[in-house]
């Protein structure tokens, strides 16, 4: 993000920057920068609390009429939201399942289309409230999404179901895609959730995070040399990569 | 997604421990009173409109976001899994401030909103994405924009 500051200073634009990660700021040192105390996602801090954001953009474009530079300064205030309790939400639906019922790619894919339909109505409701919905980066429906995934967790030398687009490119944006469904759902449902927790349940309690698990493996199977590269780093979080074994 | 203390050690210490380039003197470019400035974001979250191409791992390249885009036609295809996407997800302003910005604008702390604002993926290292980034000067000087906020994910 620095780096960006430098070439646009560098061809006459001033610009001030949000800050996320202080230590690079400090090594990248460029012309004008906000640190500010958030989790990496969160950039103005809290959705949903315009008074909190527009307070950052604030502090972030004071910064441009600082005399001299650079200026690295800091945010004070951290977001407002729920307690970062890890045993403090569990979703109303439970999704758990007998890992027998889960043996097998077609017990897999059938078991991954129920929890998906399961889910329809909170993700509906989600889209309704909202306005909008990040599904859809893959262009596949999200029926669609499920049946390809699980299609390639039982057989990587499945293709790329667009002619336009590489494998690779789909698995990864099909699987982003997945996981905002259950997010979206999720955060939908009343009761406010720490993002950690969602990720815990969305990794560790439904068929759709076992599915991505095993994509991993699945993506070191295929031929495709660019889905090999994909599954050690873009597929499961750090926090969650315990549950590799 | 966990804030970067809860990450498991080695993850976190090479990120904060990551090698950054070495940029030189910070060149500071002046300008009017804020209340007088054309305002842009400039992203690094991997978004775009729906009709666009995502972006893909080790893209350099940049999506232009139209400021009259609707929230609902904006998405993300940033390729690393370590951040949270549930703030995006429930609200567009958390990582691209616009209406804030529009808000700002409504109030006279800035001059005015660009017309056309633009995203990188950060995942890419920065040193590749130099020549995009004269380019998209280029093309912020022909909005008269003069003042750039730039927004990590």
């Amino acid at each position: 993000m620095g780096g960006l500051g430098h070439y646009l200073e560098r061809e006459g634009i001033a610009t001030t920057q949000i800050s996320l990660i202080r230590v690079h700021s400090e090594k990248i040192r460029p012309p004008r920068a906000l640190a500010v105390p958030f989790e990496l996602g969160r950039p103005l801090g809290t959705p949903d609390d315009p008074g909190f954001q527009k307070r950052v953009l604030r502090a972030a474009l004071a910064l441009l009429e600082a005399g001299e530079g650079p200026v690295l300064a800091d945010f004070p205030e951290r977001p407002p939201g729920p307690a970062p309790d890890l045993t403090g939400w569990a979703c109303p639906i439970n999704l758990a399942r007998p890992a027998e019922t889960l043996s097998g790619p077609e017990r897999l894919a059938r078991a991954l289309a129920e929890e998906v339909g399961r889910l329809g109505t909170w993700h509906a409701i989600s889209r309704e409230r909202r306005g909008r919905t990040t599904v859809g980066v893959s262009g596949l429906e999200i029926d669609a999404i499920a049946r390809f995934l699980a299609a390639f967790v039982g057989d990587p030398a499945t293709p790329s179901p667009r002619a336009d687009r590489s494998l690779a490119v789909m698995l990864k944006t099909a699987s982003e895609d997945l996981k905002a469904y259950y997010l979206e759902a999720a955060t939908a449902q009343p009761g406010a959730a720490p993002s950690r927790a969602l990720e815990d349940w969305f990794w560790g309690e439904t068929t759709a995070g076992r599915v991505l698990l095993a994509l991993k493996g699945a993506c070191a199977r295929c031929p495709d040399e660019a889905v090999q590269r994909l599954g050690p780093r873009l597929v499961v979080p750090h926090t969650q990569k315990h549950r590799l074994g | 997604m966990a804030h970067i203390d809860e990450w498991p050690e080695d993850a976190r210490d090479e990120l904060l421990n990551r090698p950054m380039p070495d940029f030189g003197p910070a060149p500071f470019v002046k300008g009017a009173a804020l209340a007088r400035r054309r305002v842009a974001i400039v992203s690094t979250a991997g978004l775009h409109r729906r009709s666009d191409a995502p972006f893909a791992d080790g893209s350099a390249d940049y999506r232009v976001i139209p400021a009259d885009t609707p929230a609902g036609e904006i998405v993300m295809s940033h390729v690393s899994t370590n951040f949270d996407r549930t703030g995006f997800q429930r609200e567009l302003n958390v990582v691209f401030p616009i209406d804030r910005l529009r808000e700002l604008a409504g109030e006279g702390a800035i001059g005015s909103v660009a017309a056309f604002h633009y995203s990188f993926m950060g995942a890419t290292p920065v040193e590749r994405m130099e020549g995009s980034a004269r380019e998209v000067a280029r093309l912020l000087k022909g909005d008269h924009v003069d003042a750039v906020l730039l927004v990590p994910v």
